[in-house]
């Protein structure tokens, strides 16, 4: 029995119920449905603000970071007011703004493989706007888990991938990466940048297959994967098989419970830099201060791409791109000291994984990288 | 003459290039003809041992080449390739 609509209901959905494929009924589906949005971020934003317009009646939210100055750029559900506000706390007042006749639930954590099944369990659809490998993962064996459609878009600087997988009428994100690319080769947006209004569009075309699968009307994107270029302007899309070796929606299945996925990743589950390698690896700003300060020869290594040093550049380093050292290592003296640093500590610890198992010893990593020297030594400096 | 298609955060590896014309009778030799044009691009796309790597996504038009006959499936004149790479950015 779908739940009716009041006169001001019917009033602010007008334009839904002109549409013969909407109507009266189609609009109280949306009333019924109930769908679990995972990241309040570039995607997240999007979605959350269409779905509840749509007037999607109950919409969750998980994410468990707040409003940071660096999201404004593309997460258009929050905004300067609620700078430092909780992220679901932040969608949730918006959301409610735009339509108050709907029910937001919020999750305040991080999704992993000990909650997912109990915040999913009411939840009829699964979006996935998650920022890294593992939430992916989860929210993919999840759905297939329990028999929910997943629709998934993912961005990175100008490309965008969306598709809906529903591994009870068509392949499952494992069927098409069966496994993650090895840490460290594909860059996050934290590290690699996205153009702000990307996530916009890919988020937008999500909310629309959701609005579909829920109206039951066209074609949804099953079996279909949508890959865009903002830079080209093309939209190309490719055919999905089910992998009949898949190893969660087979019909003999080697995953059938949700399992460790950021061991199975070897990343962890979100998209902050962490800055640090660990085992005395690492050296803080402080530290690097006091030891400029002796005026003994030490090699500042800066990895990070030559656009970058117009931001922020620490004076006499020497750059070489995190993805030219291994063919440039010649370049550099083992016997000398050296520290590593880039924007935020990621790419340089892994410089100094790769400059350790070519035998350097005499090494460091700068915990925190250029922006932890901005904001700790130098104030001068931009953070970015 | 086959184009294919790189993907934005595989562009670094090909001098910003989009579309590459590759030469060649079969999936393979196309990818072959690829890396020998652009070296950087060979660890992304291999492993050591010189097969390819598991999450690359390599489509002949609209059919992923897994579908079809591997890095043995015939290409020709005007086939479209598509490298599609895994991201995970929201």
């Amino acid at each position: 029995m779908l739940p009716g609509l009041s006169h001001e209901e019917i009033l602010r959905y007008s334009r839904h119920l002109l549409i013969p494929e909407v109507g009266l009924e189609g609009q109280r589906r949306l009333k019924a449905a109930s769908v679990l949005v995972i990241g309040t971020g570039g995607l997240g934003s999007p979605v959350a603000l269409y779905l509840a317009a749509a007037g999607v009646g109950r919409i969750g939210l998980v994410d468990y970071d707040v409003v940071d100055y660096s999201n404004l750029q593309r997460q258009v559900i929050h905004g300067s007011s609620t700078l430092g506000i909780l992220k679901v706390e932040s969608a949730r007042n918006r959301m409610l703004d735009l339509n108050p006749d709907i029910q937001v639930d919020v999750y305040n954590e991080p999704f992993t493989s000990y909650n997912a099944m109990q915040i999913a369990r009411d939840y009829d659809l699964i979006i996935d706007g998650t920022d890294n490998f593992p939430t992916r993962y989860l929210t993919n064996d999840l759905c297939v888990l329990t028999g929910k459609p997943n629709v998934y878009g993912s961005i990175f600087r100008f490309d965008g991938q969306v598709s809906v997988f529903d591994a009870r009428r068509g392949p499952c994100y494992r069927c098409l990466f069966p496994e993650p690319p090895p840490p460290g080769l594909v860059p996050s947006c934290a590290e690699g940048g996205v153009l702000g209004v990307l996530p916009g569009t890919i988020g937008t075309l999500q909310a629309t297959e959701a609005l579909k699968l829920i109206l039951g009307i066209g074609d949804p994107l099953i079996g279909k994967l949508l890959l865009y270029n903002a830079l080209d302007m093309s939209f190309d899309f490719v055919n999905l098989r089910k992998n009949p070796n898949c190893k969660v929606c087979s019909p003999e299945p080697e995953v059938t419970e949700l399992i460790d996925y950021e061991a199975f990743c070897g990343v962890p589950g979100h998209d902050h830099e962490e800055g640090t390698v660990g085992e005395g690896w690492d050296i803080t700003v402080t530290e690097l201060a006091e030891r400029m300060q002796t005026g003994n020869h030490l090699r500042l290594l800066d990895v990070r791409e030559p656009h970058e040093l117009e931001i922020s550049h620490l004076e006499g380093a020497t750059l070489i791109p995190l993805g030219q050292l291994a063919s440039r290592l010649s370049e550099l003296d083992s016997a000398e000291d050296m520290v590593v640093f880039c924007k935020a500590g990621t790419r340089s610890a892994r410089a100094l994984e790769l400059l350790l198992s070519a035998g350097f010893r005499k090494v460091k990593n700068l915990k925190g990288g250029i922006n932890a020297w901005a904001k700790e030594v130098d104030p001068s400096l931009p953070i970015y | 003459m086959a184009t294919l298609r790189i993907p934005t955060p595989l562009r670094a590896y090909t001098g910003g290039n989009n579309e590459i014309t590759v030469s060649g009778n079969t999936v393979g030799d196309a990818l072959n003809d690829l890396v020998t044009i652009y070296p950087a691009l060979r660890p992304h796309l291999y492993n050591g041992e010189g097969s390819l790597r598991p999450f690359v996504n390599l489509f002949l038009g609209e059919n992923n080449i897994k579908d079809l006959q591997g890095l043995a499936t015939p290409v020709s004149e005007n086939d479209r390739l598509l490298l599609i790479p895994s991201i995970a950015g929201g």
